[in-house]
């Protein structure tokens, strides 16, 4: 896209259609529970828009992230919209490779300066000055740090961005902390999701470009529209689990009937994502669909929750060792005491002074 | 440290402590009260056959005297209704299964919903006869207050968690969890110890008594 060119313009140019760009547009409102007008704010918006300057900075990643907004079997609109508004410096995307990769993240820097909006994936190593991961010589840490300071405002995409993800996991030997542990000063929206969906991080875009100003978030800086609901809320097998019915394994007759995946370790009551409503794959289902459990990738810590497939109502550690150190530990407390008690007893016995007659009449 | 962490925290590193408090303390409470020992009868047995009066004693002591039937029923509901929750509730047995290797049917939530909440009134009730009635209010003291709260809260927080009537369902599973282990960490320190020693004790004190004075 050329840097005069509008979005319209541009998708346009792409074969989307004004009816489906609309579409677009409709949906990102609605998803986002904004009012009916919202809409046309948001076609008007994005047509004009003029290539915002994104800066895309990826970290401790797998680049997944951008995988999944990027790799689907055919373009949609939301990997469209993320080439329209062009990224300016992204390694897995850009053309530029070395020294001249790095000039153009210092040149887009410089020209939108406070302007431009920053996304970072994967999450930043501290420990050891940041040492465990560099990009042409500079650390994340120091990377994010300049970079930050120019932006308008960072979006952090996927759950190592915003909550340390997979590289924060114990025993975190990196010492990897997420975008806000670092970044104290500037609004921060985070998007976590192992990845996170599409539709979403195009829909911070949008509502940022239509509206200049970030989403209403949640404590964790989530957008309330697309993390204000748990998956359990908005689950469609949510009917069984209030019946009480629950699949025991993957192939049995519950599995087979679509029951509650609660006792194979199912995640969706304490996870804050739109899976049951935006899905994935255009659409076409999310991961309870196809038989298997939430992982409550979008929440801190989901790797160290226990066990993906431990229900959420178990101990998060191995109850038999920890009961069987206590047992041993406490049998052997209680004999300890209990023959100390009777040594106790007999010292007091031995040394026991009866009383005379005479001695009373003194 | 958002809910989840806090969830995590309670299911986790906290929940590994005060099962440990639990299970050493009570074991050195069973084993402190076994060793004990008995002090030796030297006058000769009024009923050698002191087990049937022990055994008497465990049955005369769970019935109640005059006049106290209300109360009795509402301390065998509250018990009742406690023990089949907590046994009983899909979710907790899913707990058992993964700590003992042993699982159970469960009951439907709607029955363990109702038994829930009469489990709470009954032990509003009896904290209002405790409050209410001068002798007992005179007998208490904060040890009972607590013991009362510390089994309570399990059941108030649970049932608020299950119905997600305040706040956020991740952070009120995780203050019902930490009611637990409040309650694991109470248990082996207070009057709670009965659950195991009740009936040894009403049986020791019925065969002491057996024992005692001469035959008429």
């Amino acid at each position: 896209m050329r840097r005069d060119e509008t979005l319209a313009d541009y998708l346009r140019a792409q074969g989307i259609s004004r009816r489906g760009f609309l579409k677009f547009c409709v949906a990102t409102a609605s998803m986002m529970a904004l009012p009916l007008g919202a809409a046309e704010e948001i076609a008007k918006a994005l047509s004009a828009a003029r290539r915002p300057s994104v800066i895309w900075l990826s970290f401790q990643e797998c680049t997944g992230c951008t995988e999944s907004l990027t790799r689907s079997s055919r373009p949609t609109l939301e990997s469209l919209i993320l080439d329209a508004i062009s990224l300016d410096y992204h390694h897995t995307l850009q053309a530029a490779a070395g020294s001249a990769a790095e000039e153009a993240r210092e040149q887009a820097m410089q020209e939108n300066d406070g302007k431009f909006i920053l996304i970072v994936d994967g999450s930043i190593p501290i420990k050891d000055d940041g040492i465990y991961s560099t990009i042409a010589g500079i650390t994340n840490l120091q990377m994010l740090k300049d970079t930050a300071q120019h932006a308008a405002a960072i979006v952090a995409v996927g759950s190592c961005a915003a909550f340390g993800g997979i590289p924060h996991a114990n025993p975190n030997p990196t010492g990897a902390v997420p975008v806000m542990d670092i970044i104290k000063d500037k609004p921060i929206i985070n998007v976590p999701g192992c990845p996170p969906i599409p539709v979403v991080i195009t829909g911070v875009l949008s509502h940022y470009l239509t509206y200049g100003t970030l989403p209403e978030l949640d404590s964790l800086h989530r957008p309330l529209a697309f993390y204000g609901d748990t998956i359990h809320d908005r689950c469609y097998r949510r009917p069984f689990y209030d019946q009480g019915k629950f699949a025991k394994t993957f192939d049995d007759e519950g599995a087979r009937k679509g029951w509650c995946l609660y006792e194979l370790g199912c995640k969706g009551p304490t996870t804050h994502n739109a899976c049951a409503t935006a899905k994935w794959n255009g659409g076409t289902s999310f991961p309870i669909e196809s038989g298997h459990p939430c992982l409550g990738c979008s929440e801190p810590d989901f790797w160290d929750g226990g066990g993906f497939y431990q229900p959420l109502s178990t101990a998060a550690f191995d109850v038999n060792k920890w009961a069987t150190t206590a047992v041993v530990a406490g049998a052997a407390a209680g004999v300890g005491l209990g023959l100390y008690n009777k040594a106790k007893k007999s010292t007091a016995q031995k040394h026991h002074h009866k009383v005379s007659v005479d001695e009373m009449m003194e | 440290m958002s809910a989840i962490e806090f969830l995590n925290w309670v299911r986790g590193p906290a929940l590994q402590v005060s099962l440990m408090v639990f299970i050493i303390g009570m074991l050195i409470r069973v084993f402190e009260i076994w060793l004990l020992g008995r002090k030796k009868d030297l006058s000769v047995a009024r009923d050698a056959g002191s087990t049937v009066a022990g055994l008497r004693t465990i049955i005369t002591r769970s019935v109640p005297p005059p006049g106290m039937w209300s109360h009795l029923i509402a301390g065998y509901i509250f018990h009742v209704g406690f023990i089949l929750v907590l046994l009983f509730f899909v979710p907790h047995i899913l707990l058992f299964k993964k700590a003992l290797g042993l699982s159970w049917p469960g009951i439907p939530n709607g029955i363990i919903d109702g038994l829930t909440i009469i489990s709470l009134a009954a032990m509003v009730y009896t904290l209002a006869i405790r409050l209410s009635d001068p002798v007992r209010r005179t007998l208490s003291n904060f040890n009972d207050y607590f013991a009362w709260l510390v089994t309570f809260l399990p059941l108030l927080t649970g049932y608020l968690a299950f119905h997600r009537h305040v706040g956020d369902y991740t952070l009120m599973l995780g203050i019902h969890i930490l009611s637990v282990n409040l309650l694991l960490i109470a248990f082996p320190f207070t009057k709670l110890t009965h659950a195991i020693t009740v009936f040894a004790a009403r049986w020791y004190n019925g065969a002491v008594a057996g024992r005692k004075g001469v035959r008429v």
